[in-house]
């Protein structure tokens, strides 16, 4: 880590400060340390939120080397930075004040932890006489957020503050990356100490594996070549390893099929005939039929989510089951691995790619093929009056050329986007997989454009979940950044909608959702609203939103009561997936 | 079939990791039967015992899970091995002038001393396994037991082997061999 001298922090007047000692270490207040850290991990965005307890905090912040993004809520400072990290491979870094601020975070942190998502998520805490007395905007953060995080910490002494902001960025993005929390009391952000930034981090308790078991490695390599129905399942894992080319390479040689987790969307181009897309609940229903039949599946960083798996005692029966991960306790969690392979995946792909044959699997794909649902292509060509739901994603994944950042936020429009968009490239897609949190799309794009200004944003959303974060679109007007907020409005929350559809006899209880008119609403943050009613206008609304710089929203009203198909029901195995056919006659 | 399993567990002794430990435990929906914490041989570890109750598979989850705290060094299902586990008691039975002396011959019995009387109880130290407190409680019934505290056993195996702490410990290796996740090291 480069530990420059150079870098002025702090207002003007700050300068005094930084004496120099004997030692040659410039002495810093507290403030100033936290935001030398920051530039020393080389961070150029922090999403934050200011108030009582980091008050000393952003005074530092005029002069500091990275860019704060004020957000409209503290939960979508968390939400995107992970949008940011998702993006660009880096940590996302938040920082909101004390109390209400801090417990505003956890639903972020959550968000990051069942995600894998790299993050340092800063808050101030009240001054140290008054901790534990139930002081105005106290909350003991560590506490609530033990759970959700990888490891936090509640700073005590200002010596030790470089020090944790080195090992807290080591642990977020080592190993099974994960939110990492750092408290720090407001009276640190006053004081001063010498600042000199540890070059390493040494923690007897993380020794996360990075190089796997050759002896596994052959066991895996060894069931390759002898499985005749084999599948590769690929995870966020692949992802955060940045292992997609050496997956790439491992696929094409094996000739083997890749199925995705949702969040494993974009380990290998969906373009490819190898390439089949998602599984488990909203899968396709080739690749759960295939899962069915499969007699190896080769999992490479996915955690069995249940999600994934539908009920696991009938998941992929058949199969002999190898599991990359470099988490052991993901290994035989929720599903009996027959084969473990503890390791970062990309260690493990570079072995195994040297270790397997040039194979193909033609009569595999041959069957794979011939389990394709071809109903939902017919049933499109007859042009519905509706905005047809796929027809939108796919002319988004179109018009973009499949080379947007698609951010969602959960539910039906969510898996239409996960179903039909197609990702061909890693680290486009950004959703929340494992919490599943609504609100997401907005924040997390306002993120993900911030770290990837070169590319294309997309937000795909609910009218429900836009509801909850559309004041997000003040911060996107605020730093001026050219993303597309698509919002996938049928008036309902569509996805509890459909299960009281199918599951509990129409009974619609509170999903029926009024909304404000959201072109106006676009209007009145100053931004561009197109209303979308027709199929003929989707297109043309994505065309022009992409001509026009800065944020654009285009409110799509489609059917209300169209579902997303296929389902497995809940408590089900993936083999007793619905289809569209078999219930609408 | 849930069992007791006895959990050694050496980890830093940093302000919070009681609270983290059980916080796990609690999230994972495992009962604690109970937990003794003090330090070990090392400075700046401390070391637990942890009984809990439950399937093989699921301890073996619960060990991969407190490897993942950072503080936690290491982790050993002792509960195969041949070990010394003992647990203290303290045990305040009623004890008139007429009982007094059957009591203290129980406690001899159960290798328990009396380290406190008053002219209506007597206060009995006992150690050793549970089973052997769990007997003397048995005895002691009849007589009245007005307080007891028990503190949960500490175990240590028995010969030279030690659960101190290796370095560089390779996960997956002993996986593949052993088959025994309590043993993992994991992050």
């Amino acid at each position: 880590m480069a530990t420059t001298g150079t870098i002025v922090l702090g207002t003007p007047r700050d300068h005094g400060s930084e004496k120099r000692p004997t030692t040659g270490h410039p002495v810093l207040t507290g403030s100033q340390i936290v935001c030398r850290a920051l530039e020393d991990e080389g961070v150029d965005t922090v999403f934050g939120y200011p108030g009582g307890a980091v008050i000393p905090l952003y005074d530092a912040l005029p002069g500091a080397g990275f860019h704060h993004v004020l957000v409209r809520f503290e939960q979508w400072a968390a939400l995107a930075a992970e949008g940011y990290a998702r993006a660009t491979g880096k940590p996302g870094v938040c920082l909101v004040t004390s109390g209400p601020g801090a417990t505003n975070l956890v639903t972020g942190l959550a968000d990051a932890m069942l995600d894998s998502v790299p993050m340092v998520a800063i808050t101030g805490q009240v001054i140290q006489p008054l901790i534990g007395r139930d002081a105005f905007q106290e909350v003991d953060i560590t506490g609530i957020t033990l759970p959700v995080t990888k490891h936090n910490y509640l700073v005590n002494r200002i010596e030790d503050l470089a020090p944790t902001f080195k090992e807290a960025f080591h642990l977020a993005t080592t190993g099974r990356p994960g939110p990492v929390l750092i408290d720090i009391p407001k009276t640190l952000f006053m004081q001063k100490h010498e600042y000199a930034y540890p070059e390493s981090v040494h923690r007897r308790g993380y020794q996360p594996t990075s190089v796997p078991n050759m002896r596994q490695v052959r066991l895996a390599a060894e069931a390759i070549s002898k499985a005749r129905k084999p599948l590769f399942m690929a995870g966020h894992g692949i992802l955060l390893s940045g292992a997609t080319d050496l997956f790439r390479d491992l696929v094409l040689k094996t000739g083997i099929p890749v199925v995705n987790t949702l969040l494993g969307l974009g380990t290998f181009p969906e373009s490819h005939p190898l390439g089949l897309g998602l599984m488990g609940m909203h899968g396709h229903k080739h690749v759960n039929d295939a899962l069915d039949e499969c007699d190896l599946l080769v999992n490479i960083g996915a955690r069995f989510d249940d999600r994934a798996t539908g009920q696991v005692s009938g998941f992929a029966p058949n199969a002999f089951v190898v599991h990359i991960d470099i988490d052991p306790a993901e290994i035989g969690k929720n599903v009996h691995t027959d084969v473990p392979v503890v390791a970062d995946a990309g260690e493990v792909l570079k072995l195994l790619l040297s270790e397997v044959q040039q194979d193909r699997h033609d009569d595999w794909m041959a069957w794979i093929d011939s389990r394709r649902d071809r109903a939902l292509d017919e049933a499109l060509e007859e042009r519905p009056a509706w905005p047809e739901p796929y027809t939108i994603i796919k002319a988004m994944a179109e018009v973009t050329r499949g080379e947007a950042i698609v951010t969602t936020d959960v539910g039906q429009h969510q898996m239409w986007a996960a179903q039909h968009f197609g990702f061909n490239h890693p680290d486009r897609w950004i959703t929340s997989g494992g919490l599943g949190t609504m609100g997401f799309g907005l924040p997390s794009a306002v993120g993900a454009k911030i770290g990837r200004p070169d590319l294309e944003v997309w937000a795909i959303i609910g009218d429900g979940g836009f509801q909850m974060s559309s004041n997000e679109l003040a911060t996107a007007v605020q730093e001026n950044l050219d993303i597309n907020i698509a919002v996938i409005n049928n008036g309902y929350l569509g996805m509890v909608r459909q299960w009281q559809d199918l599951f509990h006899a129409k009974n619609y209880s509170e999903v029926k959702i009024g909304a404000p008119n959201f072109e106006k609403l676009a209007e009145a943050y100053g931004i561009t609203g197109i209303t979308v009613r027709s199929d003929a206008e989707i297109r043309p609304a994505i065309e022009r939103a992409r001509a026009i710089r800065g944020p654009v929203l285009i409110d799509f009203v489609i059917e209300p009561e169209a579902n997303v198909w296929p389902i497995v029901p809940p408590g089900a195995a993936n083999s007793g997936m619905l289809h569209q056919q078999r219930f609408e006659g | 079939m849930k069992t007791r399993h006895m959990l050694s567990v050496l980890v830093e002794d940093h302000p919070g990791v009681l609270n983290r430990v059980v916080s796990l435990l609690r999230r994972r929906s495992f009962n604690i039967d109970s937990i003794t914490v003090g330090h070990s041989e090392q400075p700046g570890v401390s070391r637990m015992t942890i009984v809990v109750i439950g399937r093989d598979e699921e301890v073996e989850q619960v060990g991969k899970q407190l490897y993942k705290l950072m503080e936690v060094l290491k982790v050993t299902d002792v509960t195969p091995l041949n070990c010394v586990a003992h647990e203290l008691a303290l045990i305040k039975v009623a004890a008139k002038s007429q009982t007094r002396s059957e009591i203290l011959q129980i406690a001899q019995i159960y290798d328990a001393r009396v380290v406190d009387a008053s002219p209506t109880t007597l206060l009995i130290e006992a150690t050793g396994p549970e089973s052997q407190v769990d007997g003397l409680l048995n005895m002691l019934k009849a007589f009245g037991i007005r307080e007891l505290v028990r503190t949960g056993p500490v175990a240590m195996m028995r010969g030279s082997t030690t659960v101190g702490v290796k370095e560089s410990i390779r996960p997956e290796r002993e996986l593949a061999v052993a088959g025994n996740g309590a043993t993992l090291h994991a992050n």
